[in-house]
C-alpha cells in the first residue's frame, strides 16, 4: 500500500444533474446558476456527498473492491464547482490486522472541499 | 424524535447511482460478475448509504420541533461505518434521530444519527450527519 496517493477527478458540466437524479437531491443550488447566485454562491455547486463519494472511490479503487471501505468520515468546507479539477490526497497513517487507515482531503483550485477525512480500508 | 423509513434497493438504481459517481467496478453493474463473487445481485457502492438513508433523515432534519432554517443549512460533516454489503433486492430500514445541538461562535451545529438494517434485521450501516446553520 503506497504511503501517499493522489488522484484527480474533473466533474463535467452535467455531473450535478446526474447526481441529483441518482440521489434525489434536487436542491437548486446544485442545478441552477441564477438561483445559486441569489443565495450568494458563485454559481451552481457540487453536492458534498458526490465529493465524498469521490473520496470513497479514491480508496476502494486501489484495492478494486467497493466493499473494502469500513468507515469514512469527512468535514465539508469549501464549495466545489463543476469543470475544475479536484485532487484527492490520501496519506497512509497506520496499517495492522488487515486494515489500513488513511488521512484524506479533496482540494479544488486551492480550496479544501473536504478536510480531515479519515478512511478505514480492509486490505 | 426518531424517524424511520424502509428503502427497497433496486438494481437499476444502483447502476444509475454508480454511474453518477463514476464507480466502474463490475460488482456494481454486472449481475454475472456480482454472482461470481458470491452476491445475489449487483452491489451498492458504499456511499449509496446517503441515498437509502435520506428518506428517514430528511424528516428528522426538517422536524419543526428542532426548527432548522433549511435555507441556511450547510452540510458540515459526515461519517459512515459500513458493516455488511447492500445488494439489489435488499430492503433497508433506517432509523434517524436528532442527537444534539451546540453553538460554535455564530454557527449552530445540529447532529443527527442513523442506523440502517436489512430485511434480516442485520446492521448494515451507521451514519452521523452534522449540519451547520449559518
Amino acid at each position: 500500500m503506497d504511503e501517499l496517493r493522489e488522484v484527480t477527478i474533473t466533474p463535467d458540466r452535467y455531473t450535478t444533474y446526474h447526481y441529483a437524479g441518482a440521489s434525489g437531491d434536487f436542491n437548486p443550488i446544485h442545478l441552477d446558476d441564477e438561483f445559486a447566485q441569489s443565495v450568494d454562491l458563485p454559481g451552481k455547486i457540487l453536492h458534498g456527498l458526490w465529493t465524498m463519494a469521490q473520496v470513497a472511490r479514491a480508496q476502494t479503487d486501489v484495492v478494486g473492491d467497493p466493499l473494502a471501505l469500513k468507515s469514512l468520515s469527512v468535514q465539508f468546507r469549501g464549495m466545489g464547482v463543476p469543470e475544475r479539477d479536484i485532487t484527492i490526497t490520501s496519506k497512509l497513517k497506520s496499517q495492522a490486522d488487515g486494515e489500513a487507515v488513511f488521512d484524506c482531503e479533496a482540494v479544488q483550485d486551492g480550496n479544501k472541499l473536504v478536510r480531515r477525512g479519515k478512511a478505514v480500508l480492509r486490505i | 424524535m426518531a424517524h424511520s423509513d424502509t428503502y427497497l434497493v433496486g438494481r437499476e438504481k444502483i447502476r444509475e447511482y454508480a454511474a453518477a459517481v463514476g464507480e466502474q467496478n463490475p460488482l456494481c453493474f454486472d449481475v454475472a460478475a456480482a454472482r461470481e463473487a458470491g452476491y445475489e445481485d449487483v452491489v451498492a457502492p458504499p456511499m449509496f448509504a446517503a441515498v437509502y438513508k435520506w428518506r428517514a433523515m430528511r424528516p428528522a432534519v426538517l422536524d419543526p420541533e428542532i426548527g432548522i432554517d433549511f435555507s441556511r443549512l450547510v452540510h458540515g460533516a459526515q461519517e459512515f461505518t459500513w458493516h455488511l454489503p447492500v445488494i439489489a433486492g435488499d430492503e433497508i430500514t433506517t432509523e434517524a434521530a436528532f442527537v444534539d445541538e451546540a453553538k460554535r461562535g455564530e454557527i449552530r451545529v445540529y447532529t443527527f444519527s442513523s442506523r440502517s438494517t436489512n430485511q434480516r434485521g442485520e446492521l448494515v450501516c451507521e451514519g452521523t450527519w452534522t449540519n451547520f446553520v449559518r
